[in-house]
């Protein structure tokens, strides 16, 4: 009962903030410099997000009391939470600073990473006995708090890069922001493939030799192209793989990936022929409004809000849960490195940032590396580096 | 260098230090334009290897480095999360998991990196270049932030980013008086005024620095003896046992529960552990002398579970890991197999088995040989134990009866009887087992995390100080008819500005001029 309550409450903060995009579309286009109407879309859009992140809050309220434990204890609830976290940081530096521009990034990203985080099974899991702990609680909500003012930094440096980079000479710059907007339509492209097989209920169980030289059954929930080592297939009418992945390979994971490739290419080809356009000179016009000091400024004040507070959650917290739970503060395991990784990331930026003097494009180029990072820790290290973490399966 | 009023100043001085006229061209304003040791120009060997550990961009290089080694290594899993028990040797375990690359990856030294002495110099490097840089900049800073003069030359306020003339006649006081309800510092000398807040935000990056060495001085003192244990340890249910790497402690397991989520089963296969907890006493051996008989007191009892280690005498130990239903003891009865009549049962207990089992004054069952583990006979028939766990126990047994005084020699394992010197009248039947649970247990100690928890406080200290504080400076100067303003932030431009709009609307005075908003909007036209 409260279950389906919080999964349409999510639903209902994923539609306000596909609402308050196209709002925010309103605040900032045209040629015009800024009149009273794009400043109704403004006050618009944000009331829109604001009751979107209402309603994300109150989905994440009622499953914490429907599982009996803060719901970020798998990958849809993590990444769930994390969009949710985008969107409560994107209203704080709002605040602040009050740049539409900003808004029409990070709502769509936060749409991407809640459409990416319901590809996730949803079951209510029990805990395994290390995960129960009011420290794993508070590591992980402040590491994820953390992670998503960082990304606002990137957010920002995205829009700067968008307004600053000339869209129409061919320089590595703009193939560089391209392949990240291409990156993101991958994203798209992976979150469609899942649900239209899903949608077709697609099934093919195959058996397959692992490291150890046993047979192991698995199913593809996507047509597989590539096959686990040695398969053979259990189901009939079902596509045969092209070819076979060596056994410490998992043929299943490439196989989604190349998915994902496949429709993200037809995807943005759509819409380079519908619009005849690169992807960067169609959102350029978009950005035309944003003060570019501004940006400037917004990309390492939310690296210095968002760092203090993921060294807390990610490292310091998590140290004390880790000491707790398995008797050693740091293990090297894959996650605990990259949020080191992270850390030591960040560190940089700000030295260079403070210290060096590193503005405007430099800096946002290295906050949308940034990004990158987290996105990676975030999906990477839990598809393909297998650790103590690693409970997205 | 020599400055126009003809001052002889330090070639790198930014200002002259007796007019405070700017030097150079563009100034630096991050540390105050103090003289620092590894911005000097001529420098002998050791000033040069101190400039580069001072230098940011080495230390920046440093920690891209330690980052980018920190990624190779979780490429493959480490040596400690390997499965070795398939192969002979470590690399052969990578190589077959993951072939020539695995291989490679293993000879490369990549598989141990972060035990590595090449990854452990890095750090080192790292270390030191946070002592150096903090010392080289931060006492110069220092001393310059605390011997700030109030009056600034006029070329000093063409230089700022923030500036505005003006021939408003407002006198000081009235700024003063603004900028002190603004939460300003404010000091006047003469026709000058310096208005600052959040200086010892400026401080933040060393404070952080001081807990980042103390912590890693934490981790290094890891490797004197006796400051850190992390050892694993099994305890059987009902047994006493010494705690390794604590001498003098014995641990008493009384009792090992396991809960699981759903139906129960019998060896807990198939269901996801829900809590798993021992009850255990801690002893302490009184007996001052070694070796005299030991008199245990009991110090310490409770329940220890995943999350709740139980702690004494600054150890603590953790629930790690279990094993159920190890074999305890066996019942066996000695059966007359034609009458199956029986003369008795006995118990074996399978951790200290007895030479032999007295069933009557004619009746004995003698145990030649125990084996705990059993595995196969080796070539010459001898059986073979795998370890001395009891997971298979095998016994060769002699019965002596009425009718055999001599006995006769059944070899017995579960569910199996050999008779390897002929037939017997007599066999020996199992009538049932007796398991326990074993607990897998780690004993911690760590008498350096006081350190780490002072480091890791400072550190959070130092990075909010510097992160959410700004050091804020408005400097006033009336030349004549005109009044000049400047003002300089270390960070966050955006409220420094809503700080002066404050300050220039109330006193009706002209916004300030943002002289790299004016250079951005210039490249923008270029463009």
């Amino acid at each position: 009962m409260i279950l389906t309550i919080s999964s349409s409450l999510l639903f209902a903060a994923f539609i306000s903030y596909l609402l308050a995009t196209l709002l925010f579309g309103g605040a900032v286009h045209g040629k015009k410099d800024e009149t009273e109407s794009h400043k109704r879309f403004a006050k618009y859009a944000v009331w829109v997000t604001l009751a979107g992140f209402t309603l994300n809050v109150g989905y994440f309220v009622c499953r914490w009391i429907a599982v009996g434990h803060a719901p970020v204890s798998n990958m849809f609830e993590f990444t769930t939470a994390f969009g949710m976290f985008i969107v409560g940081a994107f209203l704080i530096l709002y605040k602040a600073y009050r740049m539409p521009a900003l808004g029409l990034v990070a709502l769509p990203i936060a749409v991407i990473v809640i459409a990416y985080a319901s590809v996730f099974p949803k079951d209510v899991a029990p805990l395994i006995p290390a995960l129960k702990s009011n420290w794993l609680t508070i590591h992980v909500i402040t590491t994820v708090i953390g992670e998503a003012i960082l990304a606002i930094s990137a957010f920002s440096g995205l829009v700067y890069l968008l307004k600053r980079t000339n869209v129409f000479q061919r320089t590595r710059e703009r193939f560089a922001l391209e392949t990240i907007l291409f990156t993101l339509v991958v994203f798209i492209g992976f979150i469609l493939a899942t649900l239209t097989f899903q949608a077709t209920n697609y099934q093919a169980d195959f058996q397959y030799v692992d490291q150890k030289g046993e047979r192991m059954p698995i199913t593809y929930t996507m047509p597989a192209l590539v096959g686990m080592n040695d398969s053979t297939a259990l189901t009939e009418n079902h596509l045969a793989p092209f070819v076979e992945a060596p056994a410490w390979v998992n043929g299943k994971k490439v196989t989604s990936v190349i998915w994902s490739l496949l429709y993200g290419i037809v995807l943005y080809g759509i819409l380079r022929i519908l619009f005849r356009k690169r992807l960067v000179a169609l959102l350029q016009p978009l950005v035309r409004k944003a003060d570019l000091s501004m940006l400037d400024e917004m990309n390492y004040r939310a690296v210095l809000i968002g760092f203090p507070v993921f060294t807390l959650g990610a490292l310091i917290f998590a140290m004390i849960w880790a000491q707790e739970a398995w008797s050693r503060m740091w293990g090297w395991d894959p996650k605990e490195v990259w949020a080191l990784i992270t850390w030591l990331y960040y560190a940089a930026f700000l030295h260079l940032r403070l210290s060096k003097g590193w503005e405007g494009k430099k800096s946002a180029w290295l906050a949308v590396i940034g990004f990158a990072i987290i996105m990676f820790n975030l999906i990477a290290v839990n598809l393909i580096l297998a650790g103590l973490h690693s409970y997205a399966g | 260098m020599q400055c126009s009023c003809g001052t002889q100043n330090n070639e790198q001085a930014q200002f002259c230090r007796n007019c405070g006229k700017p030097l150079k061209e563009t100034i630096d304003m991050r540390y105050e334009g103090a003289v620092i040791l590894s911005k000097k120009k001529r420098k002998n060997s050791l000033e040069r290897l101190w400039s580069l550990f001072a230098s940011v961009k080495f230390g920046v290089t440093l920690i891209i480095l330690t980052l980018v080694l920190a990624s190779l290594g979780t490429i493959l899993p480490q040596v400690l999360f390997i499965d070795e028990s398939a192969a002979s040797s470590t690399k052969e375990a990578y190589e077959q998991a993951y072939g020539t690359f695995g291989e490679w990856y293993y000879i490369l030294g990549f598989a141990d990196l972060y035990n590595s002495w090449w990854f452990q110099m890095v750090i080192g490097c790292l270390a030191a270049s946070i002592i150096v840089a903090s010392l080289d900049r931060g006492i110069p800073l220092f001393k310059a932030l605390k011997h700030q003069r109030v009056e600034k030359h006029p070329l000093f306020f063409e230089k700022q980013r923030l500036q505005l003339t003006t021939d408003a006649t407002i006198p000081l006081d009235s700024f003063a008086q603004q900028l002190k309800k603004q939460k300003y510092n404010v000091r006047i000398e003469k026709d000058n005024l310096l208005a600052e807040k959040g200086r010892f935000s400026r401080w933040g990056p060393y404070i952080n620095h001081v807990g980042l060495i103390l912590f890693l001085v934490g981790v290094m003192m890891r490797l004197i003896p006796g400051f850190y244990v992390d050892e694993k340890m099994w305890v059987r249910e009902g047994d006493t046992t010494s705690i390794p790497e604590a001498t003098g402690y014995y641990i008493k397991n009384n009792q090992f529960v396991l809960e699981t989520h759903g139906e129960e089963t019998d060896a807990g296969i198939n269901s996801v552990a829900k809590k798993y907890a021992t009850d255990v006493e801690i002893y302490q051996n009184e007996t001052a002398v070694a070796g005299a008989d030991e008199q245990l007191k009991r110090i310490k009892s409770g329940t220890i579970e995943v999350n709740h280690p139980l702690k004494f005498d600054g150890y603590a130990l953790y629930q790690m890991d279990y094993r159920q239903h190890e074999l305890k003891s066996m019942t066996f009865s000695l059966q007359n197999k034609q009458s199956k009549q029986s003369l008795g049962t006995f118990t074996v207990d399978l951790l200290h088995p007895k030479k032999e089992y007295r069933l009557d004054e004619q009746t004995v069952v003698q145990i030649d040989g125990y084996y705990p583990d059993f595995e196969k006979f080796d070539t010459s028939g001898e059986p073979i134990s795998k370890s001395p766990n009891p997971n298979n126990p095998a016994f060769l047994m002699n019965m002596v009866t009425k009718e055999h005084p001599k006995g006769e020699t059944s070899f017995i394992q579960i569910q199996k009887t050999l008779e390897p010197l002929g037939e017997t009248e007599y066999k020996v039947v199992f009538e049932k087992a007796d398991t326990r649970d074993v607990s897998g247990l780690k004993v911690h100690k760590d008498r350096t995390w006081p350190l780490l928890l002072i480091g890791g406080i400072i550190f959070m200290l130092g990075v909010c100080i510097g992160s959410y504080f700004n050091h804020r400076r408005i400097w006033v100067k009336k030349q004549g008819e005109t009044i000049v303003l400047a003002a300089h932030t270390n960070k966050n431009w955006y409220s420094m500005k809503k700080d002066v709009n404050t300050l220039t609307n109330t006193l009706h005075l002209q916004r300030m001029v943002d002289m790299k908003e004016q250079e951005d909007a210039q490249h923008d036209t270029h463009n």
